[in-house]
C-alpha cells in the first residue's frame, strides 16, 4: 500500500497491549474520607471508546456525599494535614509518586481503555508525567519559605477541583500534587466519561496511608461539579475544562471570596517561516493537533503557514498524516486512538461540516477507521479564513485548519486574533525571530521548533478567555497558597 | 493680603493624554469634609469609559514592550514631578479628605515614596517571579511574566491619592495600561495626578482618569470585552458581586476588594503586581 504521494506504509502486525494489565473491575466506588463507599447518585457506566462496550459501573457522588467529602477535608486540614510538619507531607507525597510509578502499565492500560488514546501516549506521557508532578510538588511541601510567597505561607485549606477528561490520571495528578504540597485537602470530581483512573489513584493514595479526608474522589456529571464549585466549606477551585463551563463557574463564584484558578480551551496558532526545517517542523505540526486525537486545550489547532512555502508544506503534510494509524488505542502501533465520547465525535463533526459549508478544502487521511467504535479520521482544512467556524473555534478533536501569512507581523496579527491565549508554535531556523515572535504571542506557552511538551518545572495557563493562574513550578504554588 | 483673583482650575477628565469634559457635557460637585463647593467635576459616561478602553487598548503595544529600564525612569519621573507640586498635593488632600496638614503631609510624602518603590520594581519583576525551568527533557525552557492588558482600576473612595497611586502603580509598573474610576466624592486630586502624568513622559492613553459615578460607570469596565482585568478595590460592597459577574463573560483576572479600605501608609508588597501578571513559558529544543 501507499500513500497518495507514492510513500510507502508499512503493514505492522497488531502488537495488543493486554486489557487484563488494567486489572479492570466490574464496579467502583468514590473514595470518601479515606474510604471506597457507596455514592449516593445514579451509578454511571463507563465505556470503552474505541468498542463502546461498557467497563465498568462507577458509583457517583450525591449532594449530600460531596457535603460530607467537604466536611471530611476540612476535617482532615484543620485536625492533621495543615499542622503536619512539610516534611512530613513531602514524604506522603513521593510515596504517590512512586507508587504511581509501580503502577505505571496498569495505569496506562486503564487510561487507554476508558479515554481512548494511544497506549504508547498513556505509556510514555500520562502517566510518567503525573508521576513526576507528585514527585516535584513533593519537594516544595518542605521549602515553601523559600517559594517567595513570604516567610510562611499558609494554605487556603480545602480546595474542589474539576477536572477533564483528556488527561484523567495526568489532570488529577497536575491538581492534587500542588494542592497537597502547600498544606490543603481536596475533593476532586473526575470527568463523567473517565473516572477509572482517579479511582485507582485513590487506591494508591490510600495504600500510601495518607491520613483520611484529605484526598476524597467524587465522580459524577456537572451536576456534581456544580454542588462541589458552590459548597460553601470549599475555599479553593480549580477547574480545567472548557471556557464556556469556566465562565459559568467563574460567575457562580462572584462575590463569594473564594480563590480560583481555571485552565481553560484554547485555539493555538503553530506558526510555519519559510526558512524553517520542514520535515521537523511537519512532525512538529502532527504532533501539534493530531497528539492525544487533539482532545488537547494547547493543541496547535491553527496552522499558519508563510505563503511561500504553503503548497510545499501541505504536500508533505498530507502525506505524512496519512500514515498515521488510527485504530485500536492498546495497539502499540496506533498513532491516533478513538474520540472520547459520541457526543464529542458529534461535536468534531458539525464543525468539520461548518468547514466545509463555509468554503475551507476539506482532506481527509484515507487510513482505514474502525467500524465500531468513535472514531475520526485525522482531518485537514485548507483556505480557511479567520472568520470560518473552524478557525475560531475549539474542535478538540483531530482537525487542523491551514492558514496563510506573508510577513512576520501578519504571522503574528493572526496568531493573536482570538480571544483565547493558552499556547503557540514556532517553526523558523533564526534565533532572532523565535525570540522577537515569543515576545509578541499572547499565549501562555510558546513552543519553539517543538510542540506540546510538558513538565512539572514548567508554568503552564492561559492568557485571556483560555483562563487564569498557573500550573508547575514556582508560579504554580501560588493557586494553592493564601498569598 | 493679596487683592489678585486666583484662576480656578476646570477639574476635566485624563484619556488619551488630553483633558477633555465628559462627552456627555455632565458634571457634578465636589465638596470639601465640610460640605462646602470645591470644585465641578467632569462627570464622565459610558461613552467616556468606552474611549478610555481604546485609548488604554492603543498604548498597551509601546509601554508593554518598553525597555524595564525606561519604564523605571517613567515611573520615577512621577515622582519628580510629584515633589515638585508637593504642597498643590498637601493643599488637595487636606481638602478633600479633611485630614489635618501634618498628615496630608505624610500621606503625600508617601504617595511619592510609593511611585519610587515601583519605579525600582520595573526591572526587577522579571527576575523575581521568572524561571529558566529545569525540565527533563533536552528543552532550554524559561518563564517570564507579561502584562495581562488593559486594567480596569476602581480607585479607593477614601485615600484619594495615596490609594490611588498604590493600585495604579502597581499596574503601570508590571506594563499593564489603566483606565481608572476615581474616588466618586474626592476626586480632585487624582485630576491633578493625571497633570503630574502627562508632564513626566508617561505616554498618553497608558493611564485614563475618569471622574463621575463609580456605580454607573463600573459596570460598562467590568463588562467590556476589551479589558482584561479589574481591581474592585473602589467598588461599593453591594455592587462587587455582580461586577465579578459581568467580569466573568470575558474571564477577567479580578481582583477583590478588601472588606474595609487597607491602610495605604503600610509597606506593599508585590501581591498587587502578580494580580495583573501572567506568565508566559517558551521551549525550545538543545541540540547541534
Amino acid at each position: 500500500m501507499t500513500t497518495e504521494n507514492g510513500n510507502p506504509v508499512f503493514d505492522y502486525a497488531p502488537a495488543p497491549e493486554s486489557r487484563d494489565i488494567a486489572n479492570l473491575r466490574p464496579s467502583y466506588r468514590m473514595f470518601l474520607d479515606g474510604e471506597f463507599v457507596e455514592g449516593g447518585g445514579e451509578p454511571l457506566k463507563t465505556i470503552n471508546p474505541a468498542t463502546e462496550e461498557v467497563l465498568a459501573e462507577i458509583s457517583t457522588a450525591s449532594a449530600s456525599d460531596v457535603d460530607r467529602a467537604v466536611k471530611a477535608a476540612r476535617r482532615a486540614q484543620d485536625r492533621v494535614w495543615g499542622r503536619m510538619a512539610g516534611a512530613e507531607r513531602a514524604k506522603y507525597i513521593f510515596r504517590i509518586a512512586r507508587m504511581v510509578a509501580e503502577r505505571s502499565r496498569e495505569l496506562a492500560v486503564l487510561e487507554s481503555l476508558d479515554n481512548g488514546k494511544p497506549i504508547k501516549e498513556s505509556r510514555d506521557v500520562d502517566v510518567p508525567t503525573a508521576s513526576a508532578h507528585f514527585f516535584y510538588h513533593a519537594g516544595w511541601a518542605d521549602k515553601l519559605e523559600h517559594a517567595g510567597y513570604g516567610p510562611a505561607p499558609k494554605p487556603i485549606g480545602v480546595a474542589g477541583q474539576v477536572i477533564p477528561w483528556n488527561f484523567p490520571l495526568l489532570m488529577a495528578a497536575w491538581k492534587i500534587a500542588p494542592a497537597l504540597a502547600c498544606g490543603n485537602t481536596v475533593v476532586l470530581k473526575p470527568a463523567e466519561t473517565t473516572p477509572l483512573s482517579a479511582l485507582v489513584l485513590a487506591e494508591i493514595i490510600q495504600q500510601a496511608e495518607l491520613p483520611a479526608g484529605v484526598v476524597n474522589i467524587l465522580p459524577g456529571a456537572g451536576d456534581v461539579g456544580a454542588e462541589l464549585v458552590n459548597h460553601p466549606g470549599v475555599d479553593k477551585i480549580a477547574f480545567t475544562g472548557s471556557t464556556e463551563v469556566g465562565k459559568i463557574i467563574q460567575r457562580s463564584l462572584a462575590g463569594k471570596g473564594r480563590k480560583v484558578t481555571l485552565e481553560l480551551g484554547g485555539k493555538a496558532a503553530n506558526v510555519v517561516f519559510d526558512d524553517a526545517p520542514l520535515d521537523q517542523a511537519v512532525e512538529g505540526i502532527v504532533n501539534g493537533i493530531f497528539f492525544n486525537q487533539g482532545h488537547v486545550c494547547c493543541a496547535g489547532s491553527r496552522l499558519l503557514v508563510q505563503e511561500s512555502i504553503a503548497d510545499e508544506l501541505l504536500g508533505k503534510l498530507h502525506a505524512r498524516v496519512s500514515t498515521l494509524r488510527v485504530g485500536d488505542p492498546l495497539d502499540k502501533n496506533t498513532d491516533v486512538g478513538a474520540i472520547n465520547s459520541r457526543e464529542q465525535l458529534l461535536k468534531i463533526r458539525e464543525l468539520a461540516e461548518s468547514g466545509e459549508a463555509e468554503g475551507a478544502v476539506r482532506w481527509t487521511s484515507p487510513c482505514p477507521v474502525p467500524d465500531k467504535g468513535f472514531f475520526f479520521a485525522p482531518t485537514v482544512f485548507s483556505n480557511v479564513s479567520q472568520a470560518m467556524r473552524i478557525a475560531r473555534e475549539e474542535i478538540f478533536g483531530p482537525v487542523l485548519s491551514v492558514l496563510t501569512f506573508r510577513t512576520p507581523d501578519e504571522a503574528v496579527a493572526k496568531a493573536n486574533n482570538t480571544p483565547y491565549g493558552l499556547s503557540a508554535g514556532i517553526w523558523t531556523e533564526k534565533g532572532s525571530r523565535i525570540l522577537w515572535m515569543a515576545n509578541r504571542l499572547r499565549a501562555g506557552v510558546v513552543w519553539a521548533n517543538t510542540f506540546n511538551r510538558f513538565d512539572p518545572t514548567a508554568p503552564f495557563g492561559g492568557y485571556q478567555e483560555s483562563g487564569f493562574g498557573r500550573e508547575g513550578g514556582r508560579t504554580g504554588l501560588e493557586a494553592y497558597l493564601d498569598v | 493680603m493679596s487683592d489678585r483673583v486666583t484662576v480656578a482650575k476646570t477639574y476635566k477628565l485624563y484619556l488619551g493624554g488630553t483633558f477633555p469634559r465628559s462627552e456627555s457635557g455632565r458634571s457634578y460637585q465636589v465638596k470639601d469634609s465640610r460640605g462646602g463647593f470645591l470644585a465641578n467635576a467632569a462627570q464622565a459616561s459610558r461613552k467616556d469609559v468606552r474611549e478610555a478602553v481604546v485609548a488604554a487598548r492603543g498604548a498597551f503595544g509601546k509601554w508593554s514592550a518598553a525597555t524595564a529600564y525606561n519604564r523605571g525612569q517613567v515611573l520615577y519621573r512621577v515622582a519628580e514631578v510629584l515633589e515638585g507640586r508637593r504642597e498643590q498635593f498637601i493643599a488637595e488632600v487636606c481638602a478633600s479628605e479633611g485630614v489635618q496638614q501634618r498628615r496630608a503631609q505624610a500621606v503625600v510624602d508617601a504617595a511619592i515614596d510609593r511611585w519610587v518603590w515601583y519605579a525600582g520594581w520595573t526591572d526587577k519583576i522579571a527576575t523575581v517571579l521568572g524561571a529558566s525551568n529545569p525540565v527533563a527533557g533536552p528543552y532550554f525552557s524559561f518563564s517570564v511574566p507579561e502584562p495581562s492588558g488593559v486594567i480596569g482600576v476602581l480607585a479607593p473612595q477614601s485615600s484619594s491619592l495615596l490609594g490611588l497611586v498604590s493600585v495604579l502603580a502597581p499596574v503601570l509598573a508590571t506594563g499593564n495600561t489603566a483606565v481608572v474610576l476615581t474616588s466618586q466624592d474626592r476626586p480632585l486630586p487624582a485630576i491633578t495626578l493625571s497633570e503630574v502624568l502627562a508632564t513626566s513622559d508617561v505616554p498618553g492613553g497608558v493611564v485614563n482618569i475618569l471622574t463621575g459615578r463609580t456605580a454607573e460607570l463600573a459596570p460598562w469596565l467590568a463588562s467590556h470585552a476589551d479589558v482584561n482585568g479589574l481591581d474592585l478595590c473602589g467598588a461599593a460592597a453591594a455592587q462587587r458581586a455582580d461586577l465579578e459577574r459581568a467580569a466573568a463573560d470575558t474571564v477577567k483576572r479580578v481582583l477583590r476588594a478588601p472588606a474595609t479600605e487597607p491602610d495605604w501608609t503600610k509597606a506593599a508588597d508585590m501581591s498587587r503586581m502578580r494580580a495583573f501578571l501572567e506568565t508566559k513559558t517558551v521551549w525550545h529544543p538543545m541540540g547541534v
